[in-house]
């Protein structure tokens, strides 16, 4: 079976049950844009994402660019399953990773060493892939003793290159990957970026949400622009760079 | 998947006792305190005799400190995991399994209370009570889709989990945990107390076969049948939900 992802027509409404005073949710409302609509009963909901298709096959190295809050994120988040579309279909064929938060189901108040075998349970890996994975974290992420340290005394580099190491320790068929991958000290990032690059080409299909041209221009074939949750523009890097960057 | 539900149960608890002595034994410990203390001086003031009162209570303490957690955890189930549920997917079932398996580390850290209560009263029990671990599977399905349920509707309703925490604490006055049905018995107007209580029923299916050697018809039909109709409310609910449920946390 070939590895493919196709996404087709998908929206996605975000509702603000939660907004924390209605004032707010009125001067939002008149204020901006198209992008908040008033549901039924009276509810503000986010068009997070409007009529979004695509489809990916083998090789296919897709960036996503556009502004902060554009829908990058939230893609991502519907490409890994998290949040499922309201309107549209996702038909995904391969093992899909999705890297999206630095410490993701990391918990804080237990030490590394549990947070690694948490998350090989997550992963559900077997007892010895269990083991290899321990030691290749420890290894990678260079914590030394604060391996035995809750996360919480942790600075937020060392969080990072925690969740870093245990995020790349896999290399999956399909890889949906936020830019926080590459931040990092320098030293560590020298590093990092080779571990990547490995993971990287051997996925088959890999979706990057980032804000950096150099890294884009390194790593995709294919461009996404999305902005308000709308794709402004689908097309090789040099088109889309040529149309979103300021000149 | 089983793995990972006890490796979460059992870092919540370790989690929450982490620096202490005692560790989970705090548990016990305090149970043991209230049922000694609330013994001593309800015996007194309902007049019952201590070596039926003490046993009594305990277990209904117990049982009925398991059944509140798990509902109101069960509320909090997917908001409070709302870092794990927009990181990760896996299936939200990890999520009700874990409240209760939680809880039920917890119930078996508070069984040395009772256990400590019928031993010093000299309380013997029967075979009989061997009955009282179907109800306990009973209460361990209910309480499962409970969680669902419940953590289906408060991720939506914040206020839910308010309202829900609160009757609790009038359910605990008006079920008999502290105080006996048959001292109800005497007055027709206070039964229906009783009878539309659903959980007098679950925790007298579970109770009575420990401390009375004897289960009424009646009592395990209401109760399979309130449990049947909660997994159906919540396979109903949760099936409508789940897909927002993301969107919610």
């Amino acid at each position: 079976m070939m590895t493919f992802l196709d996404v087709s027509d998908v929206s996605i409404d975000f509702p603000l049950y939660h907004s924390d005073s209605r004032s707010l949710k009125k001067t939002l409302l008149k204020t901006t844009s198209s992008r908040f609509s008033s549901g039924p009963k009276n509810r503000t909901n986010l068009l997070a994402l409007r009529d979004i298709s695509f489809s990916l096959k083998p090789d296919d190295r897709l960036g996503l660019v556009g502004s902060n809050g554009a829908g990058k994120t939230t893609l991502l988040r519907t490409l890994s399953g998290i949040y499922q579309p309201n309107k549209g279909v996702i038909t995904i064929d391969g093992q899909v990773t999705a890297l999206l938060d630095p410490n993701q189901g990391m918990n804080m108040e237990l030490t590394g060493r549990e947070n690694i075998f948490l998350r090989a349970c997550f992963l559900g890996l077997s007892k010895q892939e269990a083991a290899h994975f321990k030691e290749d974290v420890i290894n990678f992420s260079g914590l030394n003793e604060f391996i035995e340290l809750p996360i919480r005394s942790y600075s937020s580099g060392m969080v990072v290159r925690l969740g870093f190491a245990m995020a790349t320790a896999f290399a999956p068929e399909i890889l949906l990957m936020d830019e926080w991958i590459l931040a990092g000290d320098a030293a560590f990032l020298s590093k990092a970026k080779k571990r990547v690059e490995t993971m990287v080409s051997a996925a088959k299909i890999l979706v990057l949400a980032s804000h950096s041209t150099a890294i884009l221009e390194q790593w995709c074939n294919r461009l996404i622009w999305l902005e308000n949750g709308v794709i402004k523009m689908d097309g090789s890097i040099e088109d889309v760079f040529k149309a979103y960057l300021p000149p | 998947m089983w793995r990972l539900v006890w490796v979460l149960s059992f870092s919540d608890i370790k989690m929450r006792y982490r620096g202490s002595v005692l560790g989970p034994f705090w548990l016990s410990l305090s149970t043991g305190v209230q049922v000694a203390g609330m013994g001593f001086v309800y015996s007194y003031l309902f007049k019952i005799n201590m070596t039926i009162y003490l046993p009594y209570l305990a277990l209904s303490i117990i049982f009925w400190g398991y059944l509140c957690a798990i509902i109101n955890d069960g509320c909090v189930c997917f908001t409070q995991s709302d870092y794990l549920i927009r990181g990760t997917r896996i299936p939200f079932s990890v999520y009700a399994a874990r409240n209760i398996i939680k809880n039920t580390i917890v119930l078996a850290h508070n069984a040395i209370v009772v256990v400590l209560a019928f031993a010093i009263m000299k309380f013997h029990i029967g075979l009989f009570s061997l009955y009282s671990i179907l109800a306990f599977l009973l209460w361990i399905i209910t309480g499962f889709f409970l969680s669902l349920l419940c953590g289906a509707i408060c991720a939506r309703f914040r206020d839910v989990t308010q309202i829900i925490a609160s009757v609790m604490q009038i359910a605990f006055f008006v079920t008999p945990i502290m105080w006996m049905a048959n001292g109800l018995r005497a007055s027709e107007k206070a039964q229906f107390v009783l009878t539309y209580n659903p959980f007098y029923y679950m925790l007298e299916v579970l109770r009575s076969p420990i401390m009375e050697g004897s289960m009424e018809v009646h009592i395990v039909v209401v109760s399979v049948c309130i449990s049947l109709v909660i997994v159906a409310v919540s396979f109903v609910t949760f099936a409508r939900t789940r897909g927002r449920i993301a969107f919610w946390i």
